[in-house]
Formats: C-alpha cells, structure tokens, sequence
C-alpha cells in the first residue's frame, strides 16, 4: 500500500517536473519584445510589427502607445524591451533609466517625421511662420485671433484661434516646444490638450476656428497641412518626403527607438529588418520620411 | 445523523470565535483602508509637500507647467476651479431632475411604469463612464456647437451635462428609497385634512424625508466630484479659470490621470500629482464632514 502510494506520488511529480519543462520550451521559441511609447510612432510601429510576423513568426511584437513620456518611463522601470520616442531622451532621463535598471539606454533613428501645423480644410490660411506659431503657442504671445494672421477664416464663429495641443507626455508636445519657442519658453496656458496625435486631427477636422501639431502621417483629407516658413519674410515649404530629405521643411525630426543596453539578439535582428529597404518601405507607407534619405 | 448535528455543534462553538473575529474585522475594515489609503497617498507626496512645494502658490496661482524646461510651477488653482465650476453645473442640472423623477417614481406613476424606470435607471447607472465620455466627445460636441453656434464644444457644459446624467440615477434611486421610507400613514393624515397632492408632496414629504434627499445630493455630488474618464474626455482638458459654461476647464482628477504615467517616480512632478490627490481627498472628506454637521442640525432642530 505505501509502496504504490509512493510510486504515484513519484509518478505525479515526474509528470509535473516534464510538463513544466516542456511549457518553458515552448515558451523560449516564441520570444516576445515589449514595444511601447510614442504616439506618433505607433501606427508604424504596429505596421512593422505585423509584417515582422511574417517575416519571423517566432517573435512577436507587442506594440502600445500612450506617449514618449509614458514610453520612457516604462523603460525606466524596466517593463518594456523597446521604448518609441519622438523626442530624444534628455541627459536626466538617462540619468535615471542608468540608477534603475543599471544599463543605458541605446538609441537609434528608425525614421524622421516632418511635423506637420494642420488647421480645417475650409481655413483659408495656406502658410506660417515659426514666429508666428510662437506668438500663437506661447506664454505671453499676442496672435488670438485669425485676423492677426491677415486672413479672414468666415466659417470660424468669432475669428478666435482654438490652439489644440498635447499632454505633457507626449515627445510631439515637448519637440514643438523645443521648436518654436526655444528652451526659455513655455506654452500659453488654455489650449486645449488632447491625448493622442489622431485626436488632435479628428478634433480640427470638425473646428474652423483649431490650429494644431501632429505627426504627418496622421494626414486626412478634412484637415489642412501649413507650410512652414522660418520667419515671414522667408519662403515657406510644406511638409513632404522631399522637404525633409533636402532639409527645407523647418520642423522636421528624427524619430527614435531605446533599448536597454546593447539589444539582445532578438531585438537586435528586428532593429536591423527595420534599418532594411523592406522596414523603411513600410515607413514611406504609414506617411513619414525613410532614414538614409535625408 | 444524530451523531453529525453533534460534531457540528462542537465545531459550531470552537469556530464562534474566529466567525466573531472575521466579521468584527470586516466591520472595522473600511476604516483601515481609508486610512491605509490616505497613508499611502500621503507618503507619496510629503517629499516635496515639506521640501520646496510652495504651498500658498499650489493653492492660489493658476499656473501649471509641471513639465518646463526651467520654470516650473505648481499651482492648482485653475484645476480646483475646473472641478467645482464642472461640478456646480453637473449638479444645478441633476438635482431639480434628479429629484424630480425620485417623486414620480415614488408618488405618481402606476406600478408598471414604477418597475420599467426604475430598471431602465438602474441601466443607466450602468453605463461606464468611458462610455459617457465617448459620447460627450462626439455626440455632444456636435451639438454643442450647432445650437450655440461656439467655435468648440468640449467645454465646462459639455462636462457638465455628461456628469449630470451620471449622477442623476444615485440621486433618484437614494431619493426614492428615502421618499418610500415615510409611513404611509402620513400621507393618509395629509390627504384626510384635505390636502392636495402638491401639498402632501411640498409640506409633509419633502420635509420628512430631507436627510435621505440630502445625502442623495450629496453622493451625487461625490460621483461628480471623483468622475475622471469622462470629464477628461469632454471637458476639452485645458488649464484655465472659467468665465462662462462655454470655456474649457480642466479637473483635479483628469490632471492625475493624463500625467501620472509619465511623471518619473519620485519626481516632484509624480510627487505633486499625489498632493493632488491627498487635496481631492480633504474636499470629500470636507464635503461629508459636512453632510454630517447639517444633518446633526437638521435632527436637533427637528
């Protein structure tokens, strides 16, 4: 009696051990790389991560958004493998992803994006300049309404501008600071802050009276790109592919990608199909400007 | 079968007393958390509550740029103001309806109509508040704009209209219990002395049942107080001290929830979101300190 008490006890066990190793097996074949971050960047990041499928079926990508911000900080607290960033990090970020996880984040250029300024399609404005947009955005600017621009938007009710911008997490927020107002500014208080770069073209989309920033692959046909001039006095270029790659367009940007420390072997062949012909094609298709071009 | 009512009786007394344990801690459990809460929300944010935070400028500057380069400021004035002018507006527009349709349902319709609406809000109570939010965003921002001809429609109103049909549903079915809780036998008394129907409801009801209509309000006020999903979505999210219901407001709560997951830990931008939220806690308990007060008055007078 105790014998076979024994022997199934035994028998259990050796079942358990086997089957639980066979589950890790399993697992070590299909690896998984956390991806998560930008906004801006999430729309090609999920078209990349989808045709990677494809191409290695035995990693998977989880791709997520929520902001470079909120990217970072995950990274910090090491909970994703990639963080997207449409900002670079700052020396203080840095700083802290080294105090926490004990490794420095790697970084690298996957894309650039031109920064497009999108108002209603009806807006008859066509082009602005940067300090322009600095006496619109910033504390302490004095452009409110359309017709400080010299244009009469009509369908707009009392000619006020509606600035539409972002929350603090997010890189686009933080990069169109950088760029328009310099490192001393900050925004004027009252915009209105929305939380993803689609919002803030769906709301303009449906407000005569918006001006806002976004990515340029967020482009619809409701809404309208500016061209962007440096000054009033100089020649203003729209954001394209080609306004990037020559360099005209004033407010264009990389886009980034951090690892923790040198990327694993995974991660590492995903950067380098990414850095492919075949990865930077897919960038061209989700509406922004391929590395190696510019 | 004797033998098994004996062995239960024995284990009935040898567990008594843990049965007596576990209930007597449940029943002291609330307050271990709302303290344990309040601890861990606090200890979050002392930090910077008792090193560098400004206190008068965090209470009275309108201010808010937690995340400039090299001028930060922390006030929250502007988000205060968010928050009860959304509020205020939430409940000039559920109160009268609210209970409103707490006496229909009480003392006017039939017993059919009774069951059909008071599932039908119990339904409406139901809808998550992400739900609410989505439909401020589109439906009513449409309209919005349409019938007041405003160049946007996320705006104090917009909010205040969602949260006001979020919390007209607690204020109904805690007003109606209140209302069904007065004996019949006083409406009998009033209708006798002859009494209209308007006169029963305004001279005997009403006062009798203030305390339950009062805390009724009150949770109301407390859902709307608390609401961050949908006000963040429909409020139009920007720092500015409202001067019409046509402004956008931004709340206490929307501000938590749109920074909290960038805010590095331990920063004091993670820390000042937490004072946030230790402040959003001294208003409701303010608030039920209150209730408390005005309903002790109520009684003594009474």
């Amino acid at each position: 009696m105790f014998n076979k008490v024994l022997c199934a006890i035994v028998v259990m066990a050796f079942c358990l051990f086997s089957s639980g190793c066979s589950k890790k097996a399993d697992k070590a074949e299909k690896s998984v790389i956390q991806n998560a971050g930008s906004d801006t960047i999430v729309n090609l990041a999920q078209a990349w991560a989808e045709e990677y499928a494809t191409v290695e079926p035995n990693v998977s990508i989880e791709v997520s958004g929520g902001g470079s911000g909120t990217g970072i900080a995950a990274l910090t607290s090491g909970t994703v493998d990639i963080a997207n960033c449409s900002r670079q990090m700052t020396l203080e970020e840095i700083e802290r992803v080294k105090q926490n996880t004990g490794e420095a984040p790697k970084e690298f250029v996957v894309g650039h994006d031109a920064l497009a300024v999108y108002v209603h399609k009806d807006n008859p404005l066509a082009e602005i300049s940067l300090d322009q947009l600095a006496n619109i955005y910033g504390e302490g600017g004095d452009i409110t309404k359309w017709s400080q621009l010299g244009i009469e938007n009509s369908k707009c009710v009392n000619d006020e501008i509606i600035r539409v911008s972002r929350q603090s997490n997010s890189g686009t927020f933080v990069y169109f600071r950088e760029a328009i107002l310099g490192r001393h500014q900050d925004y004027k208080l009252g915009s209105r802050d929305l939380h993803g770069s689609k919002d803030v073209v769906k709301l303009i989309a449906h407000t005569p009276c918006a001006i806002g920033y976004s990515g340029m692959g967020y482009a619809t046909e409701e809404v309208k790109m500016l061209k962007i001039a440096k000054t009033t006095s100089d020649a203003a270029y729209a954001p394209t592919v080609q306004g990037v790659m020559e360099g005209t367009y004033p407010i264009a940007r990389p886009l980034y990608m951090y690892s923790l420390g040198t990327p694993e072997p995974e991660e590492q062949s995903y950067l380098n199909w990414i850095f492919s012909p075949v990865g930077q094609a897919i960038v061209e298709k989700t509406g922004y400007v391929p590395i190696g071009q510019k | 079968m004797k033998t098994i009512v004996n062995v239960f009786h024995h284990l009935g007394r040898w567990l008594e007393p843990v049965i007596e344990t576990f209930i007597h801690l449940c029943g002291i459990s609330a307050i271990i958390f709302v303290f344990g809460i309040f601890f861990f929300v606090f200890r979050e944010g002392m930090g910077f509550f008792f090193g560098g935070l400004d206190i008068v400028e965090f209470l009275t500057s309108p201010e808010w740029y937690p995340t400039s380069l090299n001028n930060k400021r922390y006030g929250v004035l502007a988000l205060i103001a968010g928050t009860f002018s959304v509020t205020a507006l939430a409940m000039v527009i559920a109160v009268p309806f609210g209970l409103g349709a707490a006496i229909f349902v009480s003392e006017f319709c039939g017993p059919k109509l009774k069951e059909t609406l008071k599932i039908v809000i119990e339904l409406l109570a139901a809808i998550p508040s992400v739900v609410w939010g989505f439909i401020g965003l589109t439906v009513m921002n449409a309209l919005i704009i349409k019938i007041f001809k405003v160049p946007i429609g996320l705006t104090m109103l917009n909010g205040g209209i969602i949260l006001s049909l979020m919390s007209v549903p607690i204020i109904v079915s805690i007003g109606e219990d209140a209302l069904k809780a007065v004996p019949d036998s006083y409406r009998e008394a009033a209708e006798a002395l002859g009494a209209t129907r308007w006169q029963v409801i305004y001279r005997v009801l009403l006062p009798t049942a203030k305390n339950g209509l009062l805390a009724a309000v009150l949770l109301g006020v407390g859902r709307a107080v608390g609401e961050t999903m949908a006000v963040l979505m429909t409020t139009g999210h920007a720092v500015k001290i409202p001067t019409s219901p046509f402004d956008s407001v931004r709340t206490l709560t929307a501000t938590i929830a749109a920074e909290l997951g960038e805010a590095a830990v331990g920063s004091d931008h993670y820390r000042v979101l937490f004072i946030i939220g230790v402040l959003l806690f001294s208003i409701t308990f303010i608030v039920n300190f209150v209730t408390d007060l005005v309903i002790k008055g109520i009684r003594g007078k009474a």
